[in-house]
């Protein structure tokens, strides 16, 4: 039952993450990329990590693809515009991608994973769990992420207000 | 095995096409939002990697790491469109291949 679940959502998480590369329009593109981030958070929920699969979505579906929408329809590129590279590069692209799934299939195929089964600790993705490892042995990054998220809210705001100055 | 019986393999495997459908996505589009959206797309890669392995050993870390990477990527998104927006103010495009300034 799990693994036919499994096999369900990553074909539907290939796919719609090929049609994201490939659909012309951008906006479609963005919407199919929300689809993928669906599916794994569906993966989430498989792997018992509900507390990050619920974060997922809020954090990617929720803020990062409206963010993407919004830019698109700001800046108006909803539809076909896009010039599309020769063939030539198309084709060196496709090539290069696949050489690297080549060497990344190979390279971890006869890879020997230390089996580790520890049987305790049922549910590490609960929000009680993972809440008391954040705070006692992760609290220096967590609290340095909101200097990040900080920064990064002063520079983007930096970045795309207008200049006003530059006339003189 | 995972703890609910979904071989590991299979996660390297599905994380594996993903980010090699990522880094595809970078080098076929020549939209600049695409590419972001593909960066994003290699990320989720690796973020799924990691709570697979997490599940396997038992060890919450895994997620801890990819809560960070959450946050990080979301700082990075805003950075990167904001940006975005500026360059498109200034040259009316957001085609990769005439912000080329900086090539060599």
């Amino acid at each position: 039952m799990t693994l036919n679940l499994f096999y369900f959502l990553s074909f539907l998480g290939v796919i719609f993450a090929l049609l994201v590369v490939f659909s012309k329009n951008p906006v479609h593109s963005v919407l199919y990329l929300i689809l993928t981030f669906f599916t794994i958070a569906g993966h989430y929920v498989l792997l018992k990590a509900e507390f990050l699969a619920v974060v997922h979505i809020i954090v990617y579906a929720g803020a990062i693809m409206v963010l993407f929408l919004y830019v698109l329809m700001m800046l108006n590129l909803n539809h076909e515009s896009e010039p599309h590279k020769r063939n030539l590069v198309k084709i060196a692209a496709c090539i290069c991608s696949g050489l690297l799934l080549v060497v990344l299939v190979g390279s971890l195929k006869g890879t020997e994973l230390m089996v580790n089964q520890s049987p305790e600790l049922a549910d590490i993705g609960a929000v009680k769990n993972l809440g008391r490892m954040l705070f006692n042995e992760f609290l220096l990054p967590f609290e340095i992420t909101s200097i990040l998220l900080l920064s990064a809210m002063v520079g983007s705001i930096m970045l795309a207000s207008p200049k006003k100055t530059t006339q003189e | 095995m995972t703890k609910q019986g979904v071989p590991i393999d299979f996660y390297i495997w599905l994380s594996a096409a993903l980010f090699t459908i990522g880094v595809l996505g970078v080098l076929f589009r020549k939209n600049a939002i695409i590419v972001f959206m593909c960066i994003e797309l290699m990320l989720n890669a690796v973020n799924l990697l990691m709570v697979a392995f997490s599940n396997y050993y038992s060890d919450g870390s895994g997620q801890v790491f990819v809560f960070f990477i959450m946050a990080v990527a979301a700082a990075e998104v805003a950075v990167g469109l904001a940006i975005l927006t500026m360059t498109y103010r200034n040259t009316k495009t957001t085609d990769i291949n005439v912000l080329n300034k900086l090539k060599w």
